[in-house]
Parts: structure tokens; sequence; C-alpha cells
């Protein structure tokens, strides 16, 4: 064993330390043999052989380095010092180090001379993607939950058990980083029980196996009919979809005829395998086994998530499908230049062949020109499905300030008339109803969850008070954390509230929230001018009690992210024709470089060339140039 | 130890010291039509990196030299003056500029051996501007005769204010007083080649103490002056006390209005604007600074100076940005190993170098003339890059820029913001060129021949 050990170089060069994983490691290793054979024979996995589960924790507590190992450790990858958030395949995920999109992979392990057949899925922790992590929860039947041992049970903890536990998982909870210096098992061990309720016996320290806890197995039959459930999918551009399904039983094989239970349209299964991570086929895949298929599908929408697939010939009751991930932020998108508009409409279609949580609209707007309003699960999932439009497609764009669904209820017959019903929803502020035509506004709320050190609980309690949230729940977790509940109107915290949290708390608080449903709120439309004209794309929603002082944080982000010209400009709130907040940005005077000899060009081009990159990224309103950042930072409070 | 370092020197000379006749004021100066000698020629900026003092508001590549190596510096700046000539292959250079650091205290042999080393190589000729910086303090007035024996024909002094008070805050190590004295000196050595350089936005300076200076210097000036606002730049001590707080410079409403000021007051007194910070009476321009805002070659020589020149020596067929080795002991070792110090060549695309062209030219009053323009961009028009564009019509219209059968210049007012209209500039330029590129490549492929 001492060999064994001795042999294990430890990983240690992610950006956390791992040395807990480390641990999990060589204790596995003597129970792992590497024998993965070139042909896999998947009969020979019984659904008692299968063990599907998912990793599910709160930001950076360890999950796709815990992933990363087991995908070393049962030789589904070369164990290489570069291994790192190998699931995590987008740019955009590894430079943030998040995972933004659900990864599967199937692993092969011996335990007590038996193979057994693991399916791994990796799941995000942030909160926006929870959408993704209860999809992957569908298609497991356990969970390992994991709490970094330093920084004990967060929001997302919190929000991932109970996802798990209303899909009546097997819930085991693993401690991480044990090893770590300021690392408190104990507590958090205690954190667990009184939260969630779990025994402090039942927790797993990483240095001990936990593949033999997981008693729970697939609840599936090779002898029933063929029935999957679709739980992911994925746009090739020379395959079609790929569909990520989880069989509950049966088995399905390479020309079967498929359903889909949703559509009703019947498909030829062209190719199949398992996913480790990368898709490695197969001929067939049997009951109680993860893995995808490729049968024809042109469209993602043929591939709903959530939907059932059956053998053309046994049909079979569908599988509870889950709801679709509904769109919570919305806000505008443009080209910087309208020449660049076909190319920008490719990118998102494309992109959003693989994210069918987000919602695609057309808009159009006099400064900005043809462009879209899309609608989205969250602020970082707008930021990420941006940050994939620039790295991915190339594609630069201006977005717009976020807003949310607002509900408003027609009082107009004609306008009821006109739009088909009583109560419709407002996802562009610049279509805002007026008051004289409308019953009552609704406000989008949600139920919110704030896990912090006490030490914090003042800061955050006026925090919260400053954003009409109204607290619903607060217990001691252990002596030091606190567990708060708030209902927030979703407007006041979609845009800064999360990152303010975080910064007030030296990073020690998390949040994470739910839907609440809807709320009458006196609401009123703002209108941002530069120079005297309205700009269409700043004009925002503001509770009444808030106008004016939202107003003036505008005109003041206004101030700091205009760049000063050569005239002078008038940033201005109204409310109507009521101007209720204004500031000014002078104009330059003098504005030139006092020495520019011959050692001084190369300087002043740098300067020059800089300038002229931030100008592109500018877009001319009026005669005024906004950078196109500022559309989207006005809104960000000083608090 | 002087007069040992004095023979040394003149041993280290060969033919002895070149003598100047005569300088007529104003040389020839060509207007730029003759683009033979856009590689023929060029100017020639020679840094010296030494000061006794730091100052205040300073972050330019200077040291504090600790011991006499005139001896060697001289050896380096011959050698490397050398190399580059050579490399450059021109036939003649047009103008020679000692800055620093404080060139003035380098000895008046130094200076004459790198003229000797110039004119040795190629055509230098009597009436080539030759400038010394000059720090105002007695001894820099001392030596100014030694130095016009050396070549110097043109001094430029460093006299930054007539305030004892505000020298002392800067840094200077020289007062008022001195400072007048050394103006006289020069004017009686080289007049009509004297120019004074002073600074304001100075801390706690007033619009009406800047005038009533400005004034005063009015009555002592030669003809030509060179007027910078203070920068604060990082690093500097005066940055350091003005971000905490212990000092305050004039808010940019004031500088603005002080520069305005200064600009129409020397035109009463007959000096023209030739150039955002430069002024001159009887046409007593700089030609070695008019030939960098004119896009012309320059060779850098000493720590840290820069080049802007085609290696033609080496084959080299497009023009390079070279920098020399910025710390003076590491480039002395250079220099010994291998003839120079150049640390960092880049070359420059054809677009890079209309970008410097037109950044520079823009600075000048007369802006760029169509035929200027016309020899480093013969394919593209001043008028076919900035005649379309939206934003570049609105500075026409609002008066800040002109377009006319003479060139590309900024308006009066134009001047004073220049910066802020350059990026559209450059905007255009890089877009009109790449269009250019675009439809040329098109005409090729469409008829091969």
């Amino acid at each position: 064993d001492d060999a064994m050990c001795g042999s294990v170089p430890a990983p240690n060069r992610n950006r956390q330390t791992v040395a807990g994983v480390a641990d999990i490691d060589i204790d596995i290793n003597r129970f792992l043999s590497f024998c993965v054979k070139e042909s896999i024979d998947l009969s020979k996995f019984p659904a008692d052989r299968i063990r599907n589960f998912c990793i599910i924790a709160h930001i950076d507590h360890g999950k796709s380095t815990l992933a990363d190992r087991l995908l070393e450790m049962t030789g589904a990858i070369a164990k290489t010092e570069k291994n790192k958030q190998v699931l995590d395949k987008l740019q955009v995920e590894r430079e943030r180090g998040i995972t933004v999109k659900a990864q599967t992979a199937s692993l092969f392990y011996s335990h007590e001379g038996e193979q057994y057949l693991l399916n791994l899925i990796d799941t995000p922790g942030h909160v926006d993607f929870s959408y993704e992590v209860s999809r992957s929860i569908s298609a497991c039947q356990g969970v390992l939950l994991i709490v970094d041992a330093n920084q004990g049970v967060q929001a997302q903890t919190v929000a991932n058990f109970y996802l798990a536990f209303e899909a009546q998982l097997a819930i085991i909870p693993v401690i991480n980083k044990i090893d770590l210096k300021n690392a408190d098992p104990e507590r958090v061990e205690s954190q667990i029980e009184k939260v969630f309720d779990i025994p402090r016996e039942e927790c797993i320290r990483v240095s001990q196996t936990f593949f033999h806890h997981c008693v729970l197995r697939p609840a599936a039959s090779i002898d029933d009919p063929f029935k999957a459930l679709v739980f992911d999918s994925n746009f090739d551009h020379y395959r079609g979809v790929v569909a990520n399904i989880a069989l509950f039983g049966g088995q399905v094989r390479k020309g079967d005829r498929i359903v889909s239970a949703h559509l009703g349209k019947t498909y030829e299964v062209n190719e199949l395998g398992l996913l480790r991570p990368d898709e490695h086929p197969t001929q067939k895949l049997f009951a109680g086994q993860v893995g995808y298929i490729i049968a024809g599908m042109k469209d993602v929408k043929e591939a709903q998530i959530g939907d059932t697939l059956y053998l053309q010939e046994q049909p079979v009751e569908s599988l509870p499908g889950f709801k679709p991930a509904k769109a919570m932020v919305f806000a505008g998108m443009y080209p910087m230049d309208q020449s660049e508009y076909p190319g920008l409409r490719s990118a998102i279609e494309r992109l959003t062949l693989n994210d069918s949580s987000v919602t695609v609209q057309r808009d159009s707007s006099l400064a900005l020109g043809a462009g879209w309003r899309l609608g989205f699960l969250g602020l970082l999932h707008m930021e990420v499905f941006n940050q994939r439009l620039e790295q991915e497609y190339n594609a630069s764009v201006i977005v717009t300030a976020p807003t949310v669904p607002y509900k408003a209820i027609l009082s107009s017959t004609r306008l009821i008339k006109e739009h088909g019903s009583e109560e419709i929803t407002i996802v562009n502020p610049a279509q805002f109803p007026d008051k004289s035509v409308v019953s009552e506004y609704l406000e989008p709320m949600v139920f919110g969850t704030i896990l912090a050190p006490d030490a914090y609980t003042g800061k955050i309690m006026t925090l919260c008070l400053n954003r009409r949230a109204i607290q619903k729940n607060m217990v001691y977790i252990d002596d030091q954390r606190v567990m708060m509940k708030y209902l927030f109107p979703l407007n006041e915290i979609v845009v800064d509230f999360y990152d303010l949290l975080k910064s007030m708390s030296s990073g020690y608080a998390s949040f994470d929230y739910e839907n609440a449903g809807y709320q009458a709120a006196d609401l009123i439309k703002m209108d941002i001018l530069l120079n005297g004209r309205p700009v269409e794309e700043l004009t925002t929603i503001v509770h009444r009690d808030r106008a004016y002082s939202s107003g003036k944080a505008m005109c003041e982000r206004l101030k700091d992210s205009i760049p000063r010209q050569m005239f002078e400009i008038a940033v201005q709130a109204a409310i109507g024709s009521k101007v209720i907040a204004r500031e000014t940005i002078k104009a330059y005077r003098k504005n030139v470089l006092a020495k520019c000899y011959g050692g001084d060009i190369t300087r002043k081009m740098k300067l020059l060339k800089k300038q002229v990159e931030g100008k592109k990224k500018m877009r001319l309103i009026g005669n005024v140039q906004v950078p196109k950042d500022a559309f989207i930072d006005v809104l960000k409070r000083k608090d | 130890m002087i007069s040992r370092t004095l023979h040394a020197l003149t041993r280290a000379l060969s033919p002895g010291l070149r003598r100047l006749s005569h300088v007529s004021s104003g040389g020839p100066i060509e207007d730029g039509s003759d683009s033979a000698h856009l590689t023929g020629h060029a100017s020639l900026y020679v840094h010296w990196p030494y000061c006794l003092r730091r100052c205040s508001y300073c972050n330019f590549n200077k040291y504090i030299s600790r011991e006499n190596n005139d001896v060697m510096m001289t050896e380096c700046l011959r050698r490397e003056t050398d190399a580059l000539l050579q490399l450059s292959q021109v036939s003649c250079v047009t103008s020679v500029f000692f800055g620093g650091g404080t060139p003035s205290l380098a000895h008046p042999l130094t200076i004459a051996a790198v003229l000797e080393t110039v004119a040795g190589r190629v055509s230098l000729s009597d009436e080539a501007e030759v400038t010394l910086e000059v720090n105002p303090t007695p001894e820099g007035k001392s030596r100014l005769e030694e130095f016009c024996v050396a070549g110097v024909n043109r001094f430029s002094i460093g006299v930054q204010s007539l305030q004892d008070e505000d020298l002392k805050i800067l840094g200077r190590d020289h007062s008022s007083h001195q400072a007048l004295q050394t103006i006289e000196e020069a004017r009686r050595l080289r007049p009509g080649r004297v120019s004074v350089d002073v600074m304001f936005g100075r801390p706690e300076q007033s619009v009406e103490s800047w005038e009533s200076e400005l004034s005063e210097l009015l009555k002592v000036c030669d003809d030509h002056v060179s007027l910078y606002q203070l920068t604060l730049e990082r690093g500097t001590q005066l940055f350091r006390r003005v971000q905490g707080g212990e000092a305050s410079v004039p808010a940019e409403d004031v500088t603005a209005e002080m520069y305005q000021r200064a600009r129409t007051t020397l035109h009463q007194h007959g000096f023209l604007q030739y150039e955002v910070s430069n002024f001159a009476r009887h046409n007593a321009v700089s030609h070695h600074n008019m030939s960098y805002w004119r896009g012309r070659q320059y060779i850098g020589v000493g720590p840290g100076a820069h080049g802007r020149f085609v290696p033609l020596g080496e084959g080299g067929v497009d023009r390079e940005a070279r920098t020399q080795t910025l710390e003076p002991d590491v480039w002395i070792r250079e220099v010994q190993q291998r003839g120079h110090g150049t640390r960092r060549r880049i070359r420059l695309g054809h677009l890079e170098l209309l970008e410097e062209v037109l950044v520079m030219g823009m600075r000048m009053t007369e802006g760029i003339n169509h035929k200027h323009w016309q020899m480093f961009s013969p394919q593209l028009g001043l008028r076919e890059v900035f005649g379309t564009s939206a934003e570049v019509r609105e500075f026409l219209q609002s008066g800040r820029l002109v377009l006319d059968d003479r060139g590309l210049r900024c308006s009066w007012d134009g001047l004073a913001v220049l910066d802020s209209m350059l990026p559209a500039l450059l905007v255009e330029l890089e877009r009109e060129t790449s269009r250019k590129l675009q439809s040329d490549e098109q005409r090729e492929r469409s008829d091969p021949r």
C-alpha cells in the first residue's frame, strides 16, 4: 500500500489546494484497477452495477477538481499535470473558473472484484444555472454534495441540497479540502446536521472512499421496454442534434426507430454511446446507463429537455419532465456596427442552439439599429452568453441595461383587445404602458437565501432594506454563521446585489434565490436624456419611492462612464416631462499633449491606439460618444 | 582632474575641432517636397543621461551621475553615432540636438567629438542647426562659449519659471536671476538662436501671475519660446505630493485659460505659433524639431534615445522605430561590445508610418500639406482619407479643423483640443487605407496583368 501511495503524485496544481482530493486518490486506488478495455460490453453492466450520480456544490468548493481526479483515476483521461477543469470545455468556464454547462462522463471501476459503470455528471454551481443542476439531477439516483471544509455550508449548498432532496435522491455530503490550514470539518458536519438534517456520521470527509456508500442503484430493468429521459442536448453542425439521455428501462441500439413523446415524431438511431467525457460510440445502451444519442434530429427543439424517448413499437408512459427554464433577465443586444448584423444573427442562432434557456426576440432601436431582446436566467448567464459570443464567435456586441419581466393589468378595453389579454408582460422598458391605461403593475419577486458570518449581519440587513427586501427568517447554523431569508423584488438584485454583498462581506457571504411569483408595485418609467435627447436604450422601470435616488445614481454613473468630449453634455433623468436629476460633463477646453518630440512618439502612439480601440467600442447618440459598457454599467449602484 | 580629462579628450579627437563659420539665423529648410531626402537625410538626437539632481516633476530617463565618466561616455557616443550613421546610410545630417538629462553638464569636447564623428562620416553643413539644452546655472552659463567653439549654434534654455519660489517647488537647481544671466549670455553668443522653455500650470499658479511672468519673460527672451503645461507624471515627487494633498495644481479650466492667454500674448509680441507648444519670431523655428513633426528620419544616440530610420546598411526597406538601452551603464557596455546599444527595433508598416506622420504633422499650425502627405501616401490623398467621414465633417463644420487646397490642419481653437480629434482621424485613416488595399487587391484579381 505504501508503495502505491508513494507512486501517486499529489496533484497540487489547481488554484485551490486540493490535498483532500489527493487523499481520495490514494484510497480509491486501493480499490480501483485501471482495466478499461478497448471495447466495452455494456450488457455486462446490469442496473445494480451502475451508479448515476452528480456532483453538486457551491461555487469553488472543488467540484470540477474532484471530477478531474475521478476521471484520472478511472483511466477516462490520462493522468497529467494539465488536467484542470477537464469537463469545463468552454473558454469562459476556464477563464472564470466556473461550470456553465453540465457535462457527463462515464467511468469504469472495479470494486471487490466487480466492474461498475459510474456515470458522473458535473454541474454548474451558480444560481443562474440551477436549471442545469435540476436537469442533471433528474438523470441520477445519487448526488455528492460537496462542502468546503473551510468555508462551510453556503447559499448554493442549500439551494442544491433542496433540488436533490425534492428529486428524492440519495444525498452524500462530502467535506472537501479537509487538510487546508483553516479547515474545520467538525463545524461543517454540525452545520450539515442542523441545516439538512443529515446525521454527521453520514458525512464523508474526503479521505475515505465513498462509492460503496452510494447504495442506491437505478430502479431500471433491462427487461422493460426502452424508456429514456432527454436531460441535455447539443447541436453539432455535421451530425445534427446530440441528445444526452438517461435510460430508465430496456435497451436501445443503432438502427432502432425511436419516438419523441413530446412531438410524436419518429427517428432512426444513427449513433449512440457513452460520454467519457468525449463521445465514445457503442453498439447499445442499457437500462440504468447514461449516454448520448444521434437520431437525425435537425433542430434542438426536437430534443426537448425533459422529453421521453421510446421505441416505435413499444409506447411507454412519459417520464415526468421538468418545467422549462424561465428567463428572468432581459436585455437588448445589438451589433457594434449594423454591417455586423448578419454575423451576429448567425452567432446568436448557433449559441442558442446549445442553450435553449435563452429566449430570443427581434428588436430595434433608434440609436443602436436592428438587434434582439434576449431573455436570460440571470445576470451571470447573460454575461456568460455575451462572453461566449465574443470569444467563440468573435462578435462584438452592445448590451443594454438588463430589465426584469414586469406585468401590467390593463384597464383600457382597446388595449386588452389589442393584446388579447388583460395581463401583459413587459420585457422592454421602452414599451412600458402608461399609468392611464393600467389598473395595476406587478413585479417579479424572488425568495433569497443569504449565508454569512454574523459579523456582517448588520451591514447585510441594511443592504437588503435598501433593496426593498422583506426579511422572512434568520437562523444561526452554527455559533458564527447566520442564514437569512428575504423576499426581494427581482429588479433590486439583478444587476449588482451579489457583487456588493460579496465585497461588503469580504467575500464571505453567499447568496442564492428562487422565484417567488409577482407582487403589485408602484412602478414608473424613467427616461434618460443626453443633451435633451431621450435615449430609449437607457429607459428603465423604477419603483416610485426610488425614482429620485436611482435617477441621480444613473446620471452619476453616466457622467463617470461617458468620456469628456469637445462640447458640454447634459445628462438628465426624467419622469414624463419632469427632469428629476442632472449631471453635466464639461467640455474639454484643452486636450493636447504638451511635449511631443522624437522620443515621445512611441508612447503617444500607444496611448492613441488605445483610445482608437476604445472609440471603436463607442456608440454615437446624437453627437455624444457613449462607450458600449455604459448601457449596462448605468444600473450598477454604489450603495 | 578636469584638465586631465580634457587632455585625454583632446587626444581622443582626431583632426581637431570642427569649426563652424558664422551662422545666419534660419538655416535652409526644405518644405518636404523631395522624397529622395526621406531616406538620404536624417537628423541626429544625442541623449546625455545625467543630471545633478532630480526635478520634482520629471520622469524622464536621467541619472544622477556618481562619478565622472566623460571619457567613456564620449567614446561610446562617438562609436554609436558612427555605427548608426553607417547603418542608416544617410548622406546628410540636417540637424543635431543634444538633449537630456542635462547635456550642458557634458564636456564641450564631448559635444565636439560627436559632431566631429558626424562630419567625418556624412555631410554636415556648417549651416546645420546644432542645439544644446542648457540648465541656466552659473556653471552652464560659463560654458556656453566653449560649447559654441565645439560647434553648437543654438541654445535651448530650461528657464521653466521666473519665480524663485516656484523653481524651488519644481526642484530646479537655478534661480531666476541666474536664468536671466544665462539668457543674456546665450543671446550675446548666438543672437536670434536662443530658445527659452517655460512651464505653466504650476502648483498654486494663477492666470494673472502667469500673464505677468510671461510679459516679464518677453522683455528678456530671444526669438523662440517653448511653453509647456506641467504634466503630473506618475512616479514623480510632485505627483505624490499632489496625490497626497500637499500641493495642488490649477484646475483644467485655469490651465486652458493660461494656454489661450499665452498664445494671444505671444502673438501680440510677434511670436508666431508654429506648433502646439512652440512659438518663434523672425522665423527662428527649431529646424530639428520641425523635422520630427514632418515625419523625417532621425537617428537617436545615447542611453534611451529613440530613432526612426530605414536601416539601409543591412538591406532594410522599411522605417524602424528604434530605442537604445535605457540604463547608462548597460548602454556603455553594449556599445563597447557591439558598437551600439539598440535595445528595441520595431518595423513600421505603411499604415503605422502614416499614423505617425498624421499625429506629428497635425501638431504644427501649418498642418500637413497635400504634397507632404503624398510623399508618404502616394496612393491615397488627404481628401480621400478624411473627406467623407461624418465625424471629420463635424470637426470641419465646427471650425476646429481645416481641409482645403493647402492641406489638413487645426484651426486656432482646434489645436488646443487636438488630442480629442486624433482618435477619430486615426480611425478614418485605418478604415480608408484598408479599404484602398482591398479594392487594389480586387482589381489585381480581376486583371492579373
